[in-house]
């Protein structure tokens, strides 16, 4: 592992705990008000989602900058590497301190003032170059993750340039066009981090079992191109009850239908997983990508619900979108992340003592992500139930006893900051010992 | 697998261009330069965070998507100038207040958030204005 990497392990680890504590004060200070007077809410929501969305990202590209060494057998230092870590680091710190000067002026999931996209861009640019210089090495039947990585990262481009067209008039011409464009961007942006991370988990899996066949599979590539297509059409969720075209909102809810083929693989797979887990379960790094699969089980259930705009209707604009969110969040993208930091780290070859601390907060995770998840679900349900089947028009009263129900989702958000924080803390020990120059 | 990569990804271009260009056909209202800076205004206060519109941003207050025809002006001004509760007073000028109030009123005529029982097809999907 070269230098670079190992700081953007260390700083994306430090974002992952920043999400966790800011989360952890947002969810209270939603519950308790009186905690949002010392520091108000508009402020430490920003901070929690930009401190994730870093997180996710960062982690994304610490772990495919290192990969693509190996897999396109790159030599040497690349000083683009560095200069894209700098840029990073350097915007994502202007980022908090524009917050904590509660200057906005962003969107949502991106609410810093906007003039801070232009080194976003600049550094993904640099990225992308330092990228495809290396894709001149590619194999000649590249594996998929290969192409996972390749399309997570132009998605990302283009969905952040798509993100940012509204500073062209044109497109805020229409509420209807500019609220639009957002969600397509964002929801395609989703998308576009998930390419790179599936495609890390297929990497490591490749690692952890020696068989490269899986990365290769005529099954599996149907798959990726299924998972593409709902990254291109599989937004018009978020804009079911928005008075735009119709074939938009048919068009999204057809395509997201076809995500029944990935529950329905899972279930058929459901024997195989099982031996598969009695051969590898004494590998942390295999821990941590089983329970991103469990929570692709999960969260897959709820989206497809989600999906159908009829059962939409009572769950839009309701906690259980937040369920969801958090659900791929912190259980799909994070538990990625954990596998794909851990095996740079090599916490599998860590003394006996550590790695019991890691599995005991993976287990403390796993169990408060649940109540977490479900504490949203059922909140989410109760609000549904009495905006738009008792049709209460006070928003107060309407969200009092879902208040009630989210003070369970506020203690399990403690529970989520120990158990993440204890494999946070074991991670980082690992870190300084990591040594240079070895590949994982 | 090049030619199904080429055929998805020109799917997907027409389909962007379809998107920017017709998927809001039904809405004619064009915003003002008062309309642009109020969204900014929403944007730099960052209202996002606790309020939604079209059911899309926060949780902690209510969706203002049809507030301005809900509530009277002089009300939604008090609440925006004075808080209440949980929300915050914002320290805005009468000139931003005037575009956010404008903002709000674009936002209100380009449709409702709440979806009439009656638009829900058997299918599962809505027939909005398709009637």
């Amino acid at each position: 592992m070269n230098k670079v990497t190992r700081w953007q392990i260390g700083f994306a680890l430090a974002l992952l705990l920043a999400a966790l504590i800011f989360g952890a004060i947002a969810a209270f200070a939603f519950v308790f008000p009186d905690i949002g007077d010392l520091i108000p809410f508009e402020q430490l929501r920003p901070m929690h989602v930009s401190a994730a969305l870093f997180w996710i990202i960062s982690g994304a590209t610490a772990g495919v900058m290192h990969y693509k060494r190996e897999v396109f057998t790159e030599q040497g230092r690349s000083a683009l590497q560095a200069v894209f870590f700098s840029i990073w680091v350097a915007t994502t710190i202007a980022v908090f301190v524009f917050y904590a000067f509660r200057k906005f002026g962003g969107r949502e999931y991106w609410e810093f003032p906007p003039i801070l996209c232009v080194p976003l861009l600049g550094a993904w640019l640099l990225l992308m170059l330092d990228y495809f210089r290396a894709w001149r090495h590619r194999p000649t039947d590249p594996p998929l993750y290969v192409w996972m990585w390749t399309t997570g990262i132009v998605f990302f481009l283009i969905t952040f340039i798509e993100q940012n067209l509204y500073h062209v008039p044109w497109f805020r011409d229409t509420y209807l066009r500019e609220i639009t464009v957002q969600w397509k961007s964002n929801g395609a942006m989703v998308g576009a981090w998930n390419q790179m991370l599936y495609g890390t988990a297929l990497y490591l899996m490749v690692k952890i079992s020696g068989d490269e066949g899986i990365a290769r599979g005529r099954t599996a590539f149907l798959f990726w191109f299924l998972g593409l297509s709902n990254l291109m059409f599989n937004w018009g969720h978020h804009l079911y009850n928005v008075p735009t075209a119709g074939w938009m909102r048919h068009a999204a809810y057809a395509v997201s239908m076809t995500e029944f083929a990935f529950f329905i693989a899972i279930v058929r797979g459901f024997r195989k997983k099982l031996e598969e887990h009695r051969r590898f379960k004494h590998l942390l790094t295999y821990r941590f990508l089983v329970a991103s699969e469990l929570w692709v089980f999960l969260n897959l259930i709820l989206v497809l619900l989600m999906s159908v705009p009829a059962i939409n209707r009572y769950t839009h604009g309701t906690h259980i979108t937040v369920a969801h969110a958090m659900g791929a969040t912190i259980g799909i993208n994070t538990m990625i992340l954990l596998a794909s930091l851990g095996f740079m780290l090599r916490v599998d070859e860590l003394a006996a003592s550590r790695k019991k601390w890691i599995a005991r907060g993976l287990a403390m995770t796993m169990a408060s992500l649940l109540l977490f998840w479900l504490a949203l679900i059922a909140a989410g349900a109760v609000k549904g139930y009495r905006d738009v089947v008792l049709g209460m028009s006070d928003f107060q009263r309407m969200m009092q006893p879902v208040f009630e129900v989210l003070k369970v989702f506020a203690t399990a958000g403690l529970g989520l900051l120990v158990g993440m924080g204890i494999i946070v803390r074991h991670f980082l020990a690992a870190l300084r010992k990591a040594s240079y120059g070895a590949s994982a | 697998m090049r030619g199904i990569l080429v055929t998805l990804s020109v799917l997907f271009a027409v389909y962007t261009v379809l998107v920017y260009g017709v998927g809001d056909r039904l809405d004619t209202d064009r915003a003002n330069s008062g309309i642009r800076s109020g969204m900014r205004v929403w944007q730099e206060r960052n209202c996002q965070s606790c309020h939604q519109l079209y059911g899309l941003g926060g949780y902690m207050g209510p969706d203002l998507t049809n507030v301005a025809s809900l509530r009277e002006e002089p009300r939604i001004r008090t609440f925006i100038r004075y808080g209440t509760g949980r929300m915050p007073a914002l320290a805005v000028s009468d000139v931003e207040m005037d575009h956010l109030i404008a903002f709000l009123k674009w936002v209100d005529r380009s449709g409702t958030s709440k979806v009439p029982p009656e638009t829900v097809h058997w299918t599962g999907t809505y027939l909005i204005n398709e009637h």
